[in-house]
């Protein structure tokens, strides 16, 4: 596609990045086809090719305003269209930069402001977070008028399992705790680490590392992801200097985020080179799970139905591999036939509490889809999926790996 | 005389010079205020289509939810003599929706649903705005399919496919579009419905859906299909064969034909096309072949399994270096993936690419192949050949860097001379793409004026002000005048008894 970015944008290397992936893309029009929102809305400024349009426009510099705005918080940047696009286009990269630059131009309203402000300074610390996750629970009638989302998103509080010793472990690797996670589901990463354990791998999760970024990065603040970045990796880098085998994920939108470190930091001189050792170590769960030997858990599904969810960021990062359906069968689970499974569920980070009635709306269909086969259980390999599905599904949805401990299972 | 009055009524409109104030306050009056756009930032997105080397700023977007905002929309537009461009998924590489500066651009997207599947009848019923490959998954479930399949097919809709009559890969045995639906809704240029064709098979009367099919938006606004299912076939396998020679290709595409085999479908890629998808879609493609072939065969298991066989003797004896068979239905369509995805894949090797579409006689495929090599080398651009070798039906890629000054100029003049080129080879400019605004100079060259006037007549028929899609498909008597002085040929001057400007 012919471009003509501005002069003082030319040269950014926002600017290049930005030319490059405009330059990639033929506007054939394949993108809409896989795109939740233009499947939804049948507006063009809804879909991957429309949006890309809106960001060209802007850096071509055209002024924007609140509906070149609107068009792009709508995105679920659930990277559909990424997987769809035959000429390789990095969407997501490209809309970084457009919200980035829109959102330097165009003021929100104050009450999105606000929300926003709120969403980055206290869901991405997990002290925070669990200090007002608490306490939202006790004011839970109080939550009113913008705030109302997080009322219903708000799961049930959980008791925490204990961690497993595995002082015998020959084998270490490092595990995210990142952000919601340890909060609102704090058993995700003890099932991990207990079933590492009997593998003979010790699963670490130090303790200064935390949220991945995704949240900053999504609302458009990007040099707060990349601190999130650089923390968490100072926190690793003693470990993987001991020989850390890989960093695990076992929320694939924090997995989404940990793998673009190498490029979020690559003009970094101080972290790039760290960074992408990271990147390169960063692997869903379900991935370095299937390089193990898992006979040994046995029959635990016993024909069990279970409809499965594979998050968008499994299914669209480039290096995020889903290995969830094998290995789920292998333990003797029936996997129910769930339609449309390239479709968000809505619920994408922040976006279901940004925009509730898309985010909803695709919730129902994704639960109609999946609750279709009729499954005992619904599981899913990311946070953000599991609590939006949770609160309106029917039947328990879990994350996968519950399913592998046989006091869960049974 | 018709056609002058035709004419002059669609010069009028092309330089017509609407208020457009006056306009939207028209619209807005009987429509929702959010289906009318008319700010920059909001219709810079639809300044395009598929064919993205042409765009224009449409004057007004029309994004109708409903078939009655549709028909108010196109009530105003005529009333004040307004032209309007239908668009469905915009993925057509013709140019056919781009829209006017002085028109609507009327977009059908929001028409998503299926309104009806009989299995009875094996019919189903469509909104227009129904993306083509949604049709057949919809009905997969029931052993069924729609089996019209532009490679475009995940994103295209039904309504764009009617306007062009899309074929694709399986048309060579099941036909195009116009061949696999039985009726249509559509919208005058007045804003009146009207259902053309119907449920039986044959209707008396002139056929006006084969009219209407393919007639890109010039005669009406489709708002209703009723498209035809087949039954999925018990068995398809493909043979893939690679060739060291394009010529041995071309030829093997004949003798497949000659030996009495109707292969669902039969494609070639020539080795820069094969190169570039390659990388999109690892289907394991032979990178250093000069071309390989993709033919499938469907049917009964004897069937299948006895033109398989007649396949890979054929190519076999055609001098084939690499022959492979699908195994199962799995290889079958990575086989096929590299093929669909070809043309945006050129993404990756290229900037820009511009389509060509001339349709040729099977036979003379190789020294056309061979004929836009050399123009390859005359013009110094790239071309990438990904094509239904089985209709002869050539989709050259030309290969270009939009940023260059001039290079688009160059190329749609190298996309003009392989238009020529297979008109002296007995063939036609567009095989199933559309003229849209991209091949309208060349319609001058396939048809002489009287054939045009009488296309100028069947407009007046449905829209005698000229209004539906202006300056696409079918070039006024004028248009090719200009067109013909600039190209001369053997020293004769085409349309000889014209007013030259």
């Amino acid at each position: 596609m012919q471009t003509s970015i501005i002069p003082q944008l030319r040269d950014t290397p926002d600017g290049e990045e930005a030319d490059r992936i405009l330059r990639a893309c033929t506007h054939c029009g394949f993108c809409t086809a896989t795109c939740p929102t233009y499947q939804l809305l049948g507006d063009e400024r809804d879909s991957p090719r429309g949006r890309i349009y809106l960001i060209k426009q802007v850096l071509e510099g055209e002024k924007p305003t609140q509906k070149t705005q609107t068009h792009l918080d709508r995105c679920l940047t659930c990277r559909a269209c990424e997987t769809t696009c035959p000429s390789g286009v990095e969407y997501a990269k490209l809309a970084d930069i457009g919200r980035d630059l829109v959102d330097q131009q165009v003021e929100r309203p104050r009450h999105e402001r606000v929300l926003r402000w709120l969403l980055r300074h206290i869901v991405a610390y997990r002290n925070r977070f669990a200090f007002f996750f608490a306490l939202g629970h006790i004011f839970k009638p109080l939550l009113v008028g913008p705030l109302a989302p997080l009322k219903q998103k708000m799961p049930p509080r959980r008791k925490a399992l204990a961690w497993p010793k595995a002082e015998n472990a020959q084998r270490t690797m490092i595990v995210l705790d990142g952000c919601v996670q340890p909060v609102a589901a704090p058993n995700t990463n003890a099932h991990a680490a207990r079933i590492f354990s009997q593998l003979g791998v010790r699963l670490v999760a130090p303790k200064a590392s935390g949220c991945c970024g995704a949240l900053s990065q999504h609302l458009a603040h990007r040099e707060e992801a990349n601190d999130f970045a650089r923390r968490n990796i100072d926190a690793w880098w003693p470990y993987i200097e001991d020989g850390a085998e890989a960093i695990v994920l076992t929320a694939s939108g924090c997995g989404a985020s940990v793998v673009e470190y190498g490029h979020m930091l690559r003009n970094d001189p101080e972290y790039a080179e760290k960074a992408a050792r990271v990147s390169a170590l960063a692997r869903d769960l379900s991935d370095v799970l299937a390089e193990e030997d898992l006979s040994q858990l046995g029959d635990l599904g016993h024909g069990r139905q279970v409809a499965y969810h594979p998050p968008c960021t499994l299914q669209n990062a480039p290096q995020l591999h889903d290995n969830v359906a094998e290995i789920l069968t292998q333990a003797g689970y029936q996997l129910t036939h769930v339609r449309d499974p390239h479709l968000c569920c809505g619920s994408a980070g922040t976006y279901s509490i940004l925009q509730p009635t898309m985010a909803n709306e695709l919730r129902s269909n994704k639960l109609a889809s999946l609750q279709a086969g009729d499954p005992d259980v619904i599981v899913t390999a990311n946070i953000g999926c599991q609590l939006h599905l949770e609160s309106a599904a029917g039947v328990p949805v879990r994350h996968w790996i519950e399913l592998l401990e046989p006091a869960v299972a049974a | 005389m018709a056609d002058t009055a035709i004419a002059d009524a669609a010069e009028q409109v092309l330089a017509s010079r609407p208020d457009k104030a006056q306009l939207i306050e028209k619209l807005v009056a009987k429509l929702p205020e959010h289906v009318v756009l008319h700010a920059e930032e909001d219709l810079r997105p639809f300044e395009c289509d598929g064919l993205s080397a042409y765009r224009k700023l449409p004057m007004i977007v029309v994004l109708p939810e409903t078939i009655e905002q549709v028909q108010i929309a196109m009530q105003v537009c005529y009333a004040n003599d307004v032209a309007v461009v239908a668009r469905g998924a915009g993925t057509g590489l013709s140019g056919g929706a781009l829209p006017m500066e002085n028109g609507v651009l009327l977009s059908l997207a929001k028409f998503k649903k299926i309104l009806d599947i009989d299995t009875a009848n094996r019919r189903a019923t469509v909104q227009p705005g129904v993306r083509n490959l949604a049709i057949s998954e919809a009905v997969s479930d029931l052993g069924l399919y729609y089996a019209p399949d532009p490679s475009s097919q995940i994103a295209c809709s039904i309504g764009g496919n009617v306007a062009e009559n899309s074929g694709g890969v399986h048309c060579l045995k099941y036909g195009l579009t116009t061949h696999n639906i039985v009726e249509l809704e559509i919208v005058t240029v007045e804003g009146e419905r009207m259902t053309i064709g119907s449920e039986a098979l044959d209707t008396p009367g002139y056929d006006l859906l084969a009219l209407m099919t393919g007639s890109e938006g010039l005669l009406g606004v489709i708002v209703q299909v009723v498209v035809k299912l087949l039954p999925k076939p018990e068995r398809a396998q493909v043979v893939l064969a690679a060739f060291d020679d394009v010529r041995k290709a071309g030829d093997a595409v004949a003798a497949i034909i000659q030996a009495g085999i109707v292969p669902a479908g039969l494609e070639m890629l020539d080795n820069p096309a094969i190169v570039a998808t390659e990388e999109f879609v690892h289907a394991d493609y032979p990178t250093d072949a000069a071309a390989i072939l993709l033919c499938e065969v469907d049917g009964t298991h004897a069937e299948v399994d006895e033109h398989i066989a007649d396949v890979r003797e054929v190519v076999e004896r055609e001098g084939a270096t690499e022959v492979r068979v699908s195994r199962d239905d799995a290889e079958r369509a990575i086989f096929w993936a590299g093929r669909k995805a070809a043309f945006p894949a050129m993404g990756r090797i290229s900037p820009d690419y511009y389509c060509m579409d001339g349709t040729i006689p099977r036979k003379a495929l190789a020294d056309v192949l061979i004929g836009i090599g050399e123009l390859s080398k005359k013009y110094g651009q790239r071309v990438a050949n990904v094509f239904h070798a089985g209709d002869g039906n050539l989709h050259p890629l030309i290969l270009y860097d939009a940023n260059i000054e001039g290079e688009l100029e160059r190329t749609e003049e190298f996309g003009g001379a392989i238009c020529e080129l297979c008109l002296e080879h007995g063939g036609t400019i567009t095989g199933e793409h559309g003229v849209g605004v991209e091949k309208i100079d060349q319609m001058c060259v396939q048809f002489p004026p009287d054939e045009l006037t009488q296309f100028h007549a069947v407009k007046q028929a449905f829209d005698s002000k000229g209004l539906l899609n202006p300056g696409k498909a079918v070039p006024t008597l004028h248009r090719c005048a200009e067109f013909g002085a600039m190209h001369v040929h053997n020293g004769e001057l085409p349309f000889p008894e014209l007013e030259r400007l």
